[in-house]
């Protein structure tokens, strides 16, 4: 009896098993693999720089740039760049999602609104926000409104597109249920369509999160003394890469902080997805 | 509550669904509705529970809701339609939450309708934990909750495997037993047509007419899978509707 390639054979008959093919196509959770990926990216990069083959003058020393946080931090100014960073984009992605998910539920329920707002919306969305900077100074003064409108704005548009697709992909037929058992107009919404349209919303408020971060460091162009985005400027305009490159970094982790902070309110809220 | 069908008539652009229905739903009876697929009988049901206006002729409650009915005409729909997010309580307090109810009537109704459909285990579980029969007893227990006077099912037990039907249709009966309802209930199952109807109602193909209404004498509780004179029932019914689901098989669609 031969035993290669998974064949056997008795009786003249030969025994093969069945190739599995049907793996593949199903996300799973691997936590460490995004991380080692990470790691040896900066390692490489640092291999790289320590030995020449990438100048300084492109690229800085991975290490160099950790020691420039280091020294931020103990400085203290980490801390008085991070807190109005934070509180701008707390209150200016605070005020556009919330109105964002309002106009986004509105435009789902309401025929009138949808003909109305939809084409507005479409024109809003593409401007680059950034362009209208001058504007914004004039409108809101160079103080913090400015800035808290700037990233209400910028995340406003892609929360009303994400909810008013969510509200229109909510279940029919879970609707038509509470039609036929007679539920109130505002119990249907509350209970059926809100929840529903949960899962939609959420992940549209990851791209309006990470927009927010990005209209940040716009926003401090506006004049701000202290902030990230202010840091990542000076550090620019004096050709400083450590700090450039440490201000950058800053934003990556605020990034992934954002993001990992909607994976779970995800697992909390949506618990009952299958 | 009885409920009457007046010459109801209705098409969908220039595509006729149903022509000329005229009915009588008696209280406390199971009336059973087949017909070749695509006939209307979805939609019947759907003007029958108020979801749909027929174009013509008119559906009339004959009587007065009984007391203590919260929602007269209740659906039960073939995908069960359970709010994921809920657990089975939760979807039945759904219904509930919109009537001016005590904490305590609530608690009351709610063990009452999950012992009637022996669920009370499984009060706290989401729908994705639970089977499709155990989905569709929650429907089910949802619709007792508001001690409806006419329960409209659509191929209720279409979506699950037979075994499973043959469970749940044995709950139906018993059900039915320990407090007559009145329903009007679409399947193209035969069997479970035979199975549950006082009266089964043949539908012709599209447009959708009577053909032929079968009344059936024996009660329920003696109806079983073997019994001869349901085979009998059966095959009749089987004899009407065979040459109108070949021919609606063999109809081209005009879109
Ligand atoms: N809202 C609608 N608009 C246009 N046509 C419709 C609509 N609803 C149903 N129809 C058409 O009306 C006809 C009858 O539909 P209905 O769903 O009532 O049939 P049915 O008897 O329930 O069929 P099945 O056995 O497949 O469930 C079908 O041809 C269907 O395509
Ligand atoms: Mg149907």
């Amino acid at each position: 009896m031969s035993n290669t390639n998974n064949a056997t054979t008795s009786n003249n008959k030969v025994f093969k098993t069945v190739i599995f093919r049907g793996g593949g196509y199903s996300p799973k959770p691997l936590a460490w693999v995004g991380l080692s990926v990470f790691i040896s990216l900066i390692l490489m990069l640092e291999v790289l720089t320590r030995a020449g083959i990438i100048t300084s003058l492109t690229m800085p020393i991975p290490s160099d740039v950790f020691w420039t946080l280091i020294e931020l931090w103990q400085s203290g100014l980490l801390f008085k760049h991070l807190a109005p960073s934070l509180s701008r984009l707390v209150v200016g992605s605070f005020i556009g999602c919330s109105f964002g998910i309002c106009v986004g539920i509105i435009i789902g329920l309401f025929s009138l609104a949808r003909a109305g707002l939809v084409p507005l919306v479409a024109a809003i969305f593409p401007i680059p926000k950034i362009a209208l900077l001058p504007l914004f100074v004039i409108w809101f003064g160079i103080d913090e409104t400015s800035k808290y409108a700037l990233i209400a704005l910028g995340t406003f548009t892609p929360t009303v597109v994400a909810t008013y697709g969510a509200v229109d992909n909510v279940d029919r037929t879970l609707i038509r249920m509470g039609q036929s058992y007679s539920l109130s107009w505002m119990s249907i919404v509350r209970k059926i369509v809100l929840p529903g349209a949960m899962p939609g919303v959420l992940s549209g408020l990851r791209i309006s999160l990470a927009i927010a971060i990005i209209l940040l460091v716009a926003a401090e162009m506006l004049g701000a003394e202290y902030g990230i985005g202010a840091y990542i400027l000076q550090a620019g305009s004096l050709y400083d890469l450590e700090r450039l490159f440490a201000g950058v970094a800053i934003l990556s982790v605020l990034g992934v902080l954002v993001s990992a902070m909607i994976g779970l309110l995800e697992k909390i809220l949506l618990k009952w997805r299958v | 509550m009885d409920l009457k069908l007046d010459n109801v008539s209705h098409s969908y652009g220039d595509l006729e669904v149903l022509q000329n229905v005229s009915l009588d739903i008696p209280e406390g009876k199971i009336v059973c509705i087949v017909g070749p697929s695509g006939c209307g009988k979805s939609t019947l049901l759907r003007m029958i529970g108020g979801l749909e206006q027929p174009q013509k002729g008119k559906i009339l409650q004959v009587g007065d809701v009984p007391k203590g009915c919260l929602n007269a005409l209740t659906y039960v729909f073939q995908d069960f339609a359970l709010l994921p997010w809920r657990t089975v309580e939760g979807n039945i307090k759904l219904v509930l939450e919109d009537h001016r109810l005590t904490a305590g009537q609530v608690e009351e109704i709610i063990s009452d309708v999950l012992s009637r459909t022996k669920l009370s285990d499984f009060r706290t579980a989401l729908p994705k934990q639970l089977s499709g029969g155990m989905k569709q007893r929650v429907a089910l227990a949802r619709a007792l909750a508001v001690n409806p006077a006419v329960m409209l099912m659509d191929e209720p037990l279409s979506a699950l495997d037979s075994q499973t039907r043959e469970l749940l249709m044995g709950d139906l009966v018993a059900l039915w037993e320990r407090a007559p309802f009145t329903s009007v209930y679409v399947t193209h199952n035969l069997n479970e047509a035979v199975r549950l109807g006082h009266s089964i109602v043949v539908l012709s193909r599209r447009p959708g007419r009577i053909r032929e209404i079968v009344e059936i004498d024996i009660p329920l509780a003696d109806r079983n899978s073997s019994s001869i004179n349901l085979e009998r029932k059966q095959s009749q019914l089987w004899q009407l509707m065979r040459d109108e689901a070949i021919a609606a098989d063999q109809e081209l669609l005009i879109v």
